[in-house]
């Protein structure tokens, strides 16, 4: 056992840091604080990333992959977080990206694979229903055969920023035979066919990233569809099972209790520092402990997947312990922000008002609230481990 | 011992809760937190025609004469409605500091328009630095023979943005964290010297930081005696604390009853959510979080009405229990409505945003615990 790093190891961190400290530059960071010029930050930092070739540390080499051990990864991540920068949009380069290069035929890799890797289609992801949340299996939406074509019918919801989105990929329906898990294909759906409509849906936190995806008699070419049909679980579960890379946020998390930590120090009440007072000592500790260990617990998955093992319900547990930290900090920062938390975005300055984050400590705390229920809940999640690890049934 | 209702207090709950059912639905909420006072006038005249603005008020300021009970009463329809206009900071905060320390004219003055819904008032004791300390004050005022001139800045005033007329805690003397040396003054929100910014809370309600240049204030704006504010700022506080606790109350009843109606219709599995076992559980905690929160605020209510020696103490514990035991409310409320939880459409995250602004208004759970600790845990008292 062994978790010092090794020389080429330092040498590899002042090649990213020097990396992020130029290309992410602040007109850049200014784009991304603003909702009208988000989708464009977005594309533009991704393109950067595509230029220096790390755009898809996770990938296969020969797909576009960097070829990185599980440490560079890992320092990669960290010093992303340090930098300050989010993680990439997970749909396409997360995602569909790996579904396609693992199941989809040559054609489509030939087509989709390079588009995703050179951010030149947004894509969004159609997989829960009205309907169908937490068991997922009992999706609805329709996709019947029509010679060359499905025609698809049916309406998606949370889908996370479909109103940029050039491409959707949804799980249907195709099959009502069997288990209702044999019955569902994988099928990529162009969002400027006929018969879509994206519906708007405001969040808690007063913004608009969600959006229900309605499809009235939708045209979907075969070529479209991924691998088998009625196989499309299969490549969907195998998705959340290969995609874990990140999914506790621990380097996010991190960054995000050192600046809670530093903020504290600067909030007085009664001409004491936050930080001095032993009961937020005490909830911000109790944050650092645990993520100290949750730090190692997901190396220690990586090096498992590194050395061959099959990732299996471990990441059930980096989900519900990485989504319980991330909410913690979000919790500690509205602490610290005390009644500042309120305000509104407002066309007065912080200045005028009197703090610089309390807006932005209550959105990222409010729409925290999602990531305890999205991706599979975390009372989802605790239900594979019972069964997957404890063997109850 | 009784923890029965008069009748009449329960004649005053049955109208507010009518009121809120019929004429303060939710999509009414919703257009009054849109428009740019953020609370409706007319709504207002209503309560005052209803009695509700008399209740605190004693019988020959033309008030009901009604307590701490009525009070609490009060607030916790309030709370299941969500209501936006201002009865803390115009009746409670306002209304009780010109109650308990006006002097003849500002009381007969005053004391009519807030019962007839004709005046807004705000209570201006915050400021930038203080955080939630309420003898944190730098504002200044100094007197001279014809009256007083105030400077400095308060914000986050409650109902600022309506308010005509604000107390303002400053001090006369003494230095920024002393007790002693903080005066109340009555100041004209639109005197000469006074700007004033409004923004919005993510409850709803518009707020206010004031800025105070040099106001010339007159001999008869001093509220109390001078220098012996800090004493009514913590009393005034303390009652408040204890009624927006109560609002609180009626929040999470209305989280509780909604989220348990929810997981009885919402189906996955094949099962309603509520069958299984994990959320029975969660549900019976919060049930029983409401519970011990109910049980604390009758203590608080009546212990203030009787005027025990124990207050200080007891206002501490509440206001941390309605913080942590809120938080665990509207955290399983959220939780369990799954995606529907994290929509601007439901009400359930309105509820849950004003329970985090309740938590943050008069200091919040560590602030409180702290405080309750400090008094309790003091080995040097206990010697």
């Amino acid at each position: 056992m062994d978790t010092s790093f090794s020389e080429a190891d330092l040498l590899f961190r002042d090649e990213v840091k020097n990396f992020f400290s130029s290309a992410y530059d602040a007109s850049l960071q200014k784009q991304f604080e603003s909702f009208n010029t988000y989708k464009d930050a977005v594309i533009e930092w991704q393109k950067r990333l595509y230029k220096q070739g790390w755009i898809a540390p996770n990938w296969p080499v020969k797909y576009g992959g960097t070829g990185w051990s599980s440490t560079q990864k890992f320092i990669f991540e960290d010093e992303r977080a340090s930098a300050g920068i989010r993680e990439v949009m997970p749909f396409g380069l997360g995602m569909v990206g790996p579904v396609i290069y693992t199941f989809g035929n040559e054609k489509q890799k030939e087509h989709f694979l390079p588009r995703i890797l050179k951010s030149e289609d947004w894509w969004c992801q159609g997989y829960s229903e009205p309907g169908s949340g937490s068991d997922l299996a009992s999706l609805k939406t329709r996709a019947e055969d029509d010679g060359d074509h499905y025609v698809v019918n049916g309406s998606k919801i949370w889908t996370s920023f479909a109103q940029y989105a050039d491409w959707i990929f949804c799980l249907v329906r195709t099959s009502t035979e069997g288990k209702k898990q044999a019955g569902i294909s994988f099928l990529l759906i162009d969002m400027r066919t006929d018969g879509i409509k994206v519906n708007p849906i405001i969040s808690i936190d007063n913004h608009h990233s969600l959006n229900e995806v309605e499809f009235v008699d939708v045209r979907v070419p075969k070529e479209n569809l991924i691998g088998e049909e009625n196989k499309g679980w299969t490549y969907a579960k195998s998705l959340l099972a290969h995609e874990r890379t990140g999914i506790a946020g621990v380097a996010d998390t991190k960054r995000a209790l050192f600046n809670a930590q530093e903020l504290a120090r600067r909030e007085i009440n009664g001409g004491k520092a936050l930080l001095e007072n032993p009961l937020f000592q005490k909830r911000l500790s109790d944050i650092e402990i645990e993520l100290l260990a949750l730090e190692f617990t997901e190396l220690r998955v990586l090096a498992s997947v590194a050395s061959g093992g099959a990732p299996g319900a471990e990441s059930s547990l980096l989900k519900i312990k990485g989504t319980e930290m991330q909410q913690a900090v979000q919790e500690i920062m509205m602490e610290i922000a005390a009644h500042y938390q309120g305000v509104l975005d407002t066309e007065h300055s912080s200045e005028v008002i009197g703090h610089e984050f309390g807006s932005s400590a209550r959105r990222a705390y409010l729409y925290g609230r999602a990531a305890t229920i999205y991706g599979g809940s975390n009372e989802i999640q605790k239900n594979v481990i019972a069964k997957a690890v404890l063997g109850l049934e | 011992m009784n923890f029965d209702f008069t009748e009449e207090q329960v004649m005053l709950r049955e109208s507010i809760t009518r009121f809120i059912q019929e004429d303060y639905k939710f999509d009414e909420r919703r257009r009054i937190s849109k428009s740019s006072s953020g609370i409706d006038k007319e709504v207002w005249k209503t309560f005052a025609q209803l009695g509700w603005l008399s209740i605190p008020f004693s019988e020959n300021s033309g008030g009901f004469g009604g307590g701490p009970v009525d009070v609490s009463v009060i607030m916790e329809e309030f709370g299941k409605g969500l209501v936006l206009e201002p009865y803390l900071p115009t009746v409670l905060l306002f209304g009780g500091l010109i109650n308990s320390a006006g002097n003849e004219e500002q009381c007969s003055d005053l004391l009519p328009k807030i019962i007839e819904g004709d005046l807004f008032g705000a209570f201006a004791y915050l400021e930038r630095q203080s955080r939630y300390e309420l003898t944190d004050v730098m504002t200044k005022v100094e007197s001279h023979s014809e009256g007083f001139i105030l400077d400095g800045e308060k914000v986050v005033v409650l109902n600022g943005l309506n308010a005509s007329k604000l107390i303002v805690s400053a001090r006369t003397s003494g230095d920024q964290f002393d007790r002693e040396g903080i005066s109340l003054f009555l100041v004209s929100a639109d005197a000469d010297g006074v700007d004033r910014v409004s923004y919005q809370m993510m409850d709803g309600q518009m707020v206010s930081n004031f800025r105070f240049n040099n106001v010339s204030l007159g001999t008869n704006s001093l509220i109390g005696s001078l220098g012996e504010g800090s004493e009514l700022i913590e009393r005034v506080v303390r009652e408040a604390t204890v009624a927006i606790s109560a609002e609180a109350l009626g929040i999470m009843g209305e989280l509780n009853r909604k989220t348990l109606e929810y997981s009885k219709t919402r189906k996955q599995f094949g099962s309603a959510i509520g069958s299984f076992q994990v959320l029975q559980h969660r549900m019976v905690d919060t049930f029983m979080a409401y519970e011990q929160v109910k049980s604390l605020l009758y203590r608080a209510v009546c212990g203030l009405a009787e005027d025990s020696d124990d207050m200080e103490c007891i206002v501490h514990a509440l206001k941390a229990l309605v913080g942590k035991m809120g938080k665990q409310i509207f955290g399983e409320a959220i939780q369990i409505h799954g995606g529907m939880g994290i929509t601007d459409e439901l009400d359930i995250g309105h509820y849950a945003k004003r329970l985090m602004m309740i938590n943050t208004t008069f200091g919040g759970e560590d602030y409180h615990q702290e405080k309750f600790n400090n008094l309790r845990y003091d080995y040097h008292s206990l010697a």
